[in-house]
């Protein structure tokens, strides 16, 4: 697993140049326009970027996520969940950036090989942001009668954040 | 929906820091918060940079269509209700490929143009039918073998091993597909026993 790990990015990126070779593209020309389109695409997301830093910042300085925890501790009983990721759990469906910024402050302040760290990182890559999706794709095409198409959704995110705790448990 | 979200963050946090004292440390965080936005962009962007200029090689040489090509009896499948000639089922494995390389740019456009076309063979045009629940929970469970923008921050933070995360990140979003989609499989067989 953990070579697998190790492997897997070399591989995607040899495999990917040498296609582009044999497909007899310019692989240096198209990596460029594709670089400065990521370029565009990171600036772009500048502003969202600054206002989720600045709205999570407040809650967690806040420490309101303390004296909730102080509530709810007898009800956990002996199970410790790490307190930052219950928000970036639960912001996870609705927007990446601001899970992104949890995730962030999570490094910064524990690191990225902290237990904590690795869950954070597990959790972002293994759901996407289902509630904007769900709302963009279906509002395309104007449908409003969706269904179990979000509770489905949310259903697989829960699974998925389970799953999550469990792996980080288990590999690390 | 993310502005209440937001307005929320902003409004609980500073109305609880009024009551339990924390009003200074808000007061700063503030303002040192728009240096952090920024040294997580400029934390961001190499990687970024780096791994779309790649991508869009997958892209021109024409690699990610055969990926989707790949994907696409697997995915007929799941979609019994679409005809197997119908466009849809081409926008759908794009979408799906685009996602599994973190591509969100060029997944987006393809999965709206999959939704066009099932609406197309929709019967009842305000109502979700059962192939557009299944494409959007299999979409929104976000398969991705590469997770560009995690990969970039925990190199940021000088992490031992980045890419340590990829397996479990992979298996734990596997589990939820197959949850979603096992999900979704038993619901349309209840709803297909009652019509």
């Amino acid at each position: 697993m953990a070579l697998i790990s190790k492997i897997i990015l070399p591989i995607f990126v040899v495999v990917i140049i040498f296609y582009g070779v044999k497909k007899k593209i310019n692989v240096y020309d198209t990596f460029l326009e594709g670089a400065k389109e990521g370029l565009v695409t990171t600036f772009n997301i500048f502003p969202a970027v600054i206002a989720m830093i600045f709205a999570i910042n407040i809650f967690l300085d806040s420490n309101v996520l303390g004296f909730v925890l102080k509530i709810i501790e007898p009800i956990l009983g002996g199970v410790t969940i790490p307190l930052e990721i219950v928000p970036m759990a639960l912001l996870r469906p609705v927007s990446g950036t601001a899970s992104l910024a949890i995730m962030n402050d999570i490094f910064k302040n524990f690191g990225p090989d902290s237990f904590i760290g690795r869950l954070a990182s597990v959790l972002q890559g293994c759901t996407d942001t289902t509630i904007y999706v769900i709302a963009l794709y279906f509002g395309t095409v104007k449908i409003t009668k969706i269904k179990h198409a979000l509770w489905g959704g949310l259903f697989a995110d829960l699974m998925g954040i389970i799953a999550a705790i469990i792996l980080t448990n288990l590999f690390f | 929906m993310v502005g209440y979200i937001w307005a929320f963050l902003i409004g609980i946090g500073i109305i609880y820091s009024f009551f339990s004292g924390n009003i200074g440390v808000v007061n700063e965080s503030i303002l040192a918060g728009v240096n952090e936005a920024l040294d997580l962009i400029l934390n961001l962007l190499p990687v970024i940079v780096l791994w779309t200029g790649i991508l869009k090689i997958a892209e021109v040489s024409g690699l990610l269509d055969k990926f989707a090509r790949l994907l696409r009896p697997f995915l007929k499948r799941l979609f019994p209700s679409v005809p197997e000639d119908n466009k849809a089922l081409g926008y759908i494995s794009s979408n799906i490929a685009a996602n599994m390389l973190g591509l969100g740019s060029a997944a987006t456009p393809a999965g709206l143009k999959a939704m066009n076309e099932l609406q197309k063979i929709n019967p009842k045009k305000d109502t979700a039918t059962p192939a557009m629940i299944t494409f959007l929970i299999l979409n929104t469970a976000g398969v991705t073998l590469i997770p560009t923008t995690i990969l970039a921050l925990r190199v940021a933070y000088n992490s031992q091993n980045p890419g340590e995360i990829i397996m479990p990140a992979i298996i734990a979003t596997t589990i939820s597909s197959i949850a979603g989609l096992t999900l979704d499989y038993f619901i349309r067989k209840r709803q297909d026993k009652w019509h």
